[in-house]
């Protein structure tokens, strides 16, 4: 952590007239120089003799702008962005500690319109508050929702949780209400919360935005799981590629021990959670639940059968509430601010918000938390303002390596698990990556095969040899070998992996692969019909 | 510290937590960079678990190593939304600039060059990790500015 991050946390210390400035210290505003212009602001500003309060937060999802510096004015934040270390002194020359003109200015944060248009549930506090600071989350509603949820009788808590329509974020999107259900009825004294925190979905990055910007959030909606669905311990399982939101974690974890909020008596209830971060170790298989459990026992990632299913039978054979960061993320503003005003956000089944993550090759690259119902356009365009290289956007792939490429035409549809699911695709953990008409798209099937091979646990065939297969057959299209027949192989292929696989990691596999044969033949050297030859 | 301090130290802390092999293995790593083969059937005997079951935890995770790797390490991403913004060119510049492939170490013992499938800098793209620092919208120079950092320490 840099020397400017001393100055961070509430600054009981500094002086009452100095100006506070906010820089993210998420771990993207840092992988492009946030550290550096925060401790050349907090040079430039000692040089000057100008006291000055560097608050560091959480990024405020503006990705394109990173690193961002917003300084605090009577009428709210003023940002500035993209700023590096060099422009630093012409921001003081420019006045900007009281909002003033400068070529990187943005006006008011939260009247920029990619922000003022977002609906901000579960990312609310993000790159707001000190992600470290308890009194700074309860003083923005934190904590609120665990306290109603302990004046609530466990089966009526579970009630709200249904009632609200929240759906499991992580990309299977199964009612959270009806996992929870199921694990308060089981009888056994041990019961486990467990989190998935190992997003491994290219093109996605809430969780880590979540974890690394409003850690207590997650903490607090892990406890309520506990506490209405009687487990004492839970763990987070976060992936080794995120050190940065494994501290923050572990630090927000030791605070909230410290002041009651976890331990042996939460809040005074007499109920006791405890909260324990383990790290996992680059298997993306280890984000199919299952397998998750296992590698939490210490075992290889192995996928389990179901049933039964981890609600029952779970970690270490217990019954386990488990979900993802999105998904407990999003359970305190529930209980905080009742069902109802959730379940108001969304469309047809798919109720509230996802925070939606534009990533790839587009011009404003970043997170647009909405209620479900816009359009893929929307998102695009509107948000997005098209592609980063400036040339037309050709392809879109939604819900990770394992969802299909979606082509313009489809752009119109509205985001719903439902109206994704009838064209074949998924809405996933809302991570959208965007491909403008260089990319290769026939390379890019190839690669989802390659994916499948390397990341496969290895325990069913289709999904063990048919990746590899699957790779092979794409050279043989590509090199224009038995194309007629080898299209027919690929499809066959293809219906094995999607019906015969344990998991979602065949089985999905070859959604990319399909979308391309069917929506960009040409990238495969085809024409549209030999494209769409299948067997007899 | 030897390798087997670090190891018994491990062990120590780790061997009788719930699921505490993967814990154990990630402190004999971040302390040595790699799980020495030597210390397998040791850490097998004290989680009462067989040579098999510890050998096949540690070479099913990417993330574990049995060799030493360089004095850094920098993961180029190579996941889809790095894709569409150049990385397979990022890689291209990067195994020839450093005269290695995948998963090798660099002559001089600087760097060890390994791929990850993704680092959740999806919007900020191509994405590189060297050891655990996360850099973002890495083209070539950028690169080589990495490389130049990383050999001032090696």
């Amino acid at each position: 952590m840099s020397a400017a991050a001393a100055g961070k946390g509430t600054g009981k210390d500094a002086k009452p007239f100095a100006v506070r400035i906010f820089v993210a210290r998420d771990s993207c505003a840092i992988s492009v120089g946030a550290d550096q212009v925060a401790d050349t602001i907090a040079a430039e500003a000692a040089q000057r003799g100008t006291p000055v309060q560097i608050v560091r937060t959480g990024s405020r999802g503006l990705l394109w702008l990173e690193p961002m510096v917003e300084v605090e004015t009577p009428d709210g934040r003023v940002a500035y962005g993209p700023v590096q270390a060099k422009d630093v002194a012409s921001l003081f020359a420019g006045d900007f500690l009281h909002g003033g003109r400068h070529p990187l200015g943005h006006g008011l944060t939260e009247r920029i319109p990619y922000f003022a248009k977002q609906e901000r549930l579960t990312f609310a506090r993000v790159g707001v508050i000190d992600p470290l600071s308890i009194e700074d989350y309860e003083r923005h509603g934190g904590y609120a929702g665990l306290r109603k949820a302990l004046a609530m009788a466990p089966a009526d808590a579970v009630q709200a949780l249904l009632d609200s329509g929240l759906r499991g974020r992580g990309g299977a999107a199964f009612p959270t209400g009806i996992k929870w259900r199921t694990v308060l009825a089981e009888k056994s004294p041990v019961k486990f919360v467990v989190c998935n925190a190992d997003e491994g979905d290219s093109g996605t990055f809430s969780d880590r935005m979540l974890m690394e910007g409003d850690p207590f959030t997650l903490i607090e909606g892990m406890t309520i799981a506990g506490v209405v669905c009687g487990a004492t311990q839970g763990y987070i399982y976060v992936r080794s590629e995120y050190p940065y939101a494994e501290n923050t974690l572990n630090a927000a974890i030791e605070r909230a021990q410290a002041s009651g909020h976890l331990g042996a008596d939460v809040l005074g209830s007499g109920k006791r959670f405890d909260l324990e971060v383990r790290r996992g170790a680059g298997a993306y298989i280890c984000g199919e639940e299952t397998s998750l459990l296992e590698s939490l026992e210490g075992k290889r990632g192995m996928v389990r059968f179901r049933p039964p299913l981890p609600a029952i039978q779970g970690l270490f054979g217990k019954p386990t509430v488990l979900n993802n960061v999105i998904t407990f993320a999003s359970v305190p503003t529930i209980y905080a601010n009742g069902a109802q005003a959730y379940k108001d956000f969304g469309m047809g089944r798919s109720r509230g918000t996802l925070p939606f993550q534009l990533a790839g090759n587009i011009k404003h690259g970043g997170l647009v938390e909405k209620a479900f119902g816009l359009t893929l356009r929307e998102l695009l365009y509107d948000y997005g303002g098209g592609t980063a290289t400036g040339r037309p956007i050709r392809a879109v792939q939604v819900g990770g390596p394992l969802g299909a490429y979606i082509p313009e035409a489809h752009f119109d549809m509205p985001v719903d698990y439902e109206a994704f699911a009838a064209k074949g695709a998924m809405v996933g953990h809302g991570g959208i990556v965007v491909f403008d008409d260089q990319a290769d798209l026939g390379a890019m099937a190839r690669y989802a095969m390659e994916f499948c091979a390397i990341e496969s646990c290895g325990k069913c065939t289709p999904c063990r040899i048919g990746s590899t297969r699957g790779v092979e057959v794409i050279d043989k299209i590509m090199e224009r070998k038995d194309q007629e027949m080898n299209v027919v192989l690929l499809r066959d292929l293809c219906d094995t992996m999607i019906s015969g696989s344990l998991c979602a990691l065949g089985g999905m596999a070859p959604f990319p692969v399909l979308s391309v044969l069917n929506h960009f033949p040409e990238d495969f050297h085809l024409a549209p019909a030999k494209a769409s030859l299948k067997t007899a | 510290m030897t390798p087997e301090e670090a190891v018994n130290m491990a062990v120590a802390t780790h061997a009788s937590r719930p699921g505490g092999l993967l814990p154990l293995l990630h402190e004999v790593q971040d302390r040595l960079g790699y799980v020495p083969r030597e210390s397998v059937a040791h850490i097998a005997n004290a989680m009462h678990l067989s040579i098999a079951e510890v050998h096949g935890v540690i070479t099913f995770y990417h993330h574990f190593r049995q060799e030493a790797p360089g004095k850094h390490t920098m993961r180029v991403c190579l996941a889809e939304a790095c894709r569409s913004m150049g990385a397979q060119k990022l890689l291209a510049h990067a195994q020839s600039s450093l005269g290695v492939d995948l998963h090798e170490t660099t002559s001089d013992g600087a760097i060890t060059l390994e791929p990850v499938y993704c680092l959740g800098n999806c919007a900020c793209s191509p994405a590189v990790m060297v050891d655990n620092d996360l850099k973002g919208r890495v083209n070539a120079k950028a690169f080589d500015e990495l490389v130049a950092q990383c050999r001032e320490t090696a």
